[in-house]
């Protein structure tokens, strides 16, 4: 299987879209489109799934389509939003690295995955081997979208992608085991994260017990 | 089960056939393998006596036990050093059924690691017997002296780096719990510490030292190092770190600032054990790393750093010994002293084996084993003195304590014997190793380049004023301590002590008289172990019941020497008796022009006699102010004010401020930057976490790619 064959392109180009969304997700400057983006890499996710599962003939793997589908298109993008409409969050992205400075590492992240994942997996199959690389790839600037962001919300962005990543490189082996129980345990991961976000905010904002929060304020301690 | 490997047919060791003098018949009486297995089965039955003294300790009768099997173990390690010198043990060694994960321990002896298991088999049984009769310390010293005692043979058992380093890491974290046994007083506590901060940097320079030696041969057992001789910088890095590591243990100048502290921390027959076999365990380590395991083709300037390091520590340790005022701190300098003139021998030894000059090689190398042996022998029994003295007088301290030859006779004997000794007195042991040291020495322009010569003269006068220095010492403490009259009065209560005791004083000192007498002998038993460190053509540098001096024509026949002393004295003894009035005259004392003491001082006052510090200035003021810092201070009032006048007087090692203080402002240094990562936020904490990551994979991009 190589070059212009059906099964591999396709599967290329749904890696390569994921890769290219996580680029687009690195230079967004509203948060509102960082979470479309998210959204559709989560559904690309989920097409390349349903593709390996066909190619593959491992039925299972439609379950994990249908799974990222769900959580990681529709609801927790839903979530998000929710999330930012209803505590009027700064919709500006907020940068420990500027935009640029972002994409040129993002490219030499890239770099970086093919020198290495192609040299080790030489002699394995090549959609195998493409797809690894792909996937390191998106796992490395999810990384990156992590630490060069102040925002929690764009931290979990960045880890929703990291885990986008990991289960690409997961659908993309043959005979892998435990690939939908992999990405489920993932996933309540993903919402446990989400959620705790929620929790945080709202304490933050709202529903502090805490009363030192009161001292800052009536000037008994700076 | 043990499994030995018998070789095919009667094996004999390659040691065995060359014996000088009378030695010659190769005596194959035991077969080699019992050996080995007799030494797993004392490194075994010590680890058993260690684990039984944990829940044991408080038994009234467990120091009994315990003490009684070290003991047993120490005459084994001694029958079993004896016999793998004289017979040769098997050279495949012997496979343990257990071991690191990827391959069997295999333990063996020859003859460098033999003739250490004889002194350490030696002093371990008088160190023991010592602790039989001492009445019992606190339980927490009972495990760990088992495991002292274990991890210093499985230094010498070992055939692979690993088994080395695991047992002289054993042997230190043993003895530093028995330093810090005492630790309810805060000196201890600080000695402990610092005991195990130079433990720890002699095993961060050991193990890369050895992983230098390994990574070029490619496996860690000593024959494929041996194999593998290290070149260029990797030599270099290897003799670095192997004195640095070695020595910090052996407590060398600048690594020995742990030495007077420990020493006088730990309980008596611990720091006896430390100064007589610790100390050369170390040394042990040296010899096999530089000596053996690079080979014999290293250049003569390898031992120039050794030379250098020993002359300086033998001066130090001598002159330090002449002004310290704790029994036990001044005989751990002059154990400083005996290291550093080890040590010097070693170095002469890779000097003399780099210019092709097998006889004197072998001279300088005899003269340091047989320093090594001796010292270990001496140095405990003077260590066992100490703690009886400290015991039954109350007191280390010099000035509390003073004529104890009336209350402690044979303690006061055996001192004089370790004292003279000490002082290398013939025809005591100390003379005779240090006879050969200085002859080799003093050969030492034979190598050429005009720096080597240079330095060996200069390290031939270092080392004659360091003996001078020690005699000095050994006078001063001999005299403080056991002459006199009492100083306190808890001293002039002193009572000689128990019986086992004595005997594990006599046992030494007889050592002690008995390898003076016949150094010869024992070189020739040393035979084995000098072929090791100078090549298989080494001959010992003894003739019949002589020690000659290489090719010079000196020899030294210390039974002679020995004859003339005793007929010289008896002459004397002759004389006065001859020419004295027939009975004896007992008539007043004159008491030197001082009043009658008061009646509260029945031993008189103390003020009357010379004190340990009033001893010692003469030394101080000529040697110790440009090499110790030593100050003095006079608080005198003016006429017509009533407070005393005060004069106070000190020194300083130089190894505080030029050693210990810039590397505890590095540690502080370290600390600081290290206290900024708790300060980090989230997001940096994974960015550090990500540029490791992004490191290791550039690292395997770039692996990969060449």
């Amino acid at each position: 299987m190589t070059f212009g064959q059906l099964p591999y392109d396709v599967a290329h180009l749904l890696g390569g879209g994921m890769l290219l969304l996580s680029f687009v997700l690195l230079y967004q400057r509203r948060i509102g489109a960082v979470i479309n983006a998210l959204a559709l890499q989560g559904a690309i996710l989920a097409l390349a799934a349903a593709w390996q599962g066909f190619m593959q003939g491992a039925p299972q793997l439609y379950l994990t389509a249908l799974i990222a589908f769900g959580a990681k298109a529709v609801l927790i993008p839903f979530a998000l939003r929710a999330l930012l409409r209803r505590f009027d969050l700064h919709r500006n992205v907020e940068t420990a690295l500027g935009i640029g400075p972002s994409l040129v590492a993002g490219v030499a992240l890239v770099a970086l995955a093919i020198l290495v994942v192609l040299p080790i997996t030489a002699g394995s199959k090549a959609i195998a081997r493409e797809d690894l690389a792909l996937a390191l790839s998106v796992v490395l600037l999810g990384m990156l979208m992590m630490i060069t962001r102040r925002n929690a919300i764009l931290q979990v962005v960045g880890l929703m992608t990291l885990e986008n990543g990991l289960i690409l490189a997961a659908v993309g082996v043959a005979g892998m085991p435990l690939v939908v129980e992999l990405s489920t345990a993932a996933l309540v991961m993903m919402l446990l994260v989400v959620g705790g976000v929620f929790v945080f905010q709202i304490r933050e904002r709202f529903d502090t017990v805490d009363t030192s929060f009161l001292e800052i304020h009536r000037g008994e301690r700076p | 089960m043990l499994r030995a490997c018998f070789p095919a047919g009667p094996c004999r060791s390659p040691f065995a056939p060359r014996r000088a003098g009378g030695y010659t018949a190769a005596r194959d009486s035991l077969p080699p393998a019992p050996v080995l297995t007799a030494l797993a089965l004392c490194l075994g039955f010590l680890v058993l006596l260690a684990a039984a003294a944990v829940p044991l300790g408080r038994h009234p009768r467990a120091g009994l036990l315990v003490h009684g099997g070290c003991l047993i173990a120490a005459l084994g390690f001694a029958g079993i050093a004896l016999a793998a010198l004289l017979v040769g043990a098997a050279p495949e060694g012997l496979l343990l059924p257990f071991g690191p994960p990827w391959a069997a321990a295999r333990i063996g002896l020859d003859g460098l690691s033999a003739w250490f298991l004889l002194l350490l088999g030696l002093t371990g049984a008088a160190a023991s017997l010592f602790a039989l009769g001492h009445p019992p310390g606190p339980p927490r010293t009972l495990p760990p002296f088992p495991l002292f005692l274990a991890g210093m043979a499985l230094t010498l058992a070992a055939t692979d780096a690993f088994l080395l380093l695991g047992g002289f890491e054993l042997m230190s974290l043993a003895s530093w719990a028995l330093v810090a046994a005492d630790h309810e007083k805060e000196e201890n506590r600080k000695a402990a510490r610092l005991y195990l901060i130079f433990a720890l940097l002699a095993a961060a320079c050991l193990v890369p030292a050895f992983g230098l030696l390994a990574g070029r041969a490619g496996a860690i057992t000593f024959d494929a190092m041996r194999a593998a001789p290290p070149e260029g910088w990797r030599a270099a890095a290897v003799l670095v770190l192997g004195l640095v590591g070695a020595g910090a243990k052996a407590g060398l100048v600048p690594l020995h600032a742990w030495l007077p502290l420990a020493h006088p921390a730990a309980p008596s027959h611990v720091s006896a054990l430390m100064s007589g076999a610790m100390t050369k365990i170390a040394l042990y380590v040296l010899a096999r790393l530089l000596l053996d395991l690079c080979g014999a083709a290293q250049p003569s300037w390898w031992g120039v750093p050794l030379l250098v390091a020993g002359a300086f520590s033998a001066l130090l340790g001598a002159l330090r010994a002449n002004l310290e005022e704790d029994a036990k701190t001044l005989l751990a300098c002059s154990t400083i002293e005996n290291v550093g003139l080890v040590v010097l021998g070693l170095g002469l030894a890779l000097a003399f084996r780099g210019a092709d000059l097998g006889p004197l090689a072998a001279l300088a190398a005899g003269a340091a084993l047989l320093h090594a042996l001796n010292h270990g022998v001496f140095k405990t029994l003077l260590f066992l003195v100490a703690g009886a003295v400290a015991h039954s007088a109350g007191s280390r301290r010099l000035d509390r304590l003073g004529g104890l030859i009336h209350a402690m006779p044979v303690t006061a004997g055996a001192a004089l014997v370790g004292a003279a000794a000490a002082a290398s007195l013939p025809p005591l042991s100390g003379f005779a190793s240090e006879w050969l040291l200085l002859q080799s020495l003093l050969a030492g322009w034979r190598v050429g380049g005009i720096g080597v010569q240079v330095l060996a003269a200069a390290a031939a006068a270092l080392a004659a004023m360091a003996a001078a220095l020690a005699a000095a010492a050994m006078v001063r403490l001999f005299g403080l301590v056991f002459l006199g009259r009492p100083r306190s009065p808890r001293g002039a209560g002193a009572r000689e002590v128990s019986a086992a005791e004595r005997a594990a004083l006599l046992l030494p000192a007889g050592l002690t008289v008995l390898f003076g007498l016949f150094p010869a002998t024992l070189l020739s038993l040393a035979a084995p172990a000098l072929q090791v460190l100078t090549g298989p053509a080494a001959q010992a540098p003894a003739r019949g019941l002589w020690l000659v001096a290489g090719e010079a024509p000196s020899g030294y026949a210390p039974l002679f020497i020995a004859l003339l002393l005793v007929l010289a004295l008896a002459l004397a003894w002759f004389l006065v008796r001859r020419r004295s009035p027939a009975t004896t005259q007992r008539g007043p004392v004159w008491n030197c022009g001082f009043i009658d003491p008061p009646t509260h001082l029945p031993f008189g006052d103390p003020l009357t006699q010379p004190t340990a510090g009033g001893i010692a200035q003469p030394l101080r003021r000529m040697l110790g102010q440009p090499l110790l810092r030593a100050r003095e201070s006079l608080d005198m009032p003016r006429p017509g004010e009533t407070r005393p006048a005060r004069y106070a007087a000190g020194f300083e090692d130089p190894a505080g401020p030029l050693l210990l203080a810039p590397a505890a402002r590095l540690r502080d240094r370290i600390a600081v930057q290290a206290e900024k990562l708790r300060d980090l936020t989230i997001r940096r904490c994974l960015s550090l976490s990500f540029a490791t990551l992004v490191g290791l994979l550039a690292l395997l991009a770039w692996l990969e790619s060449r």
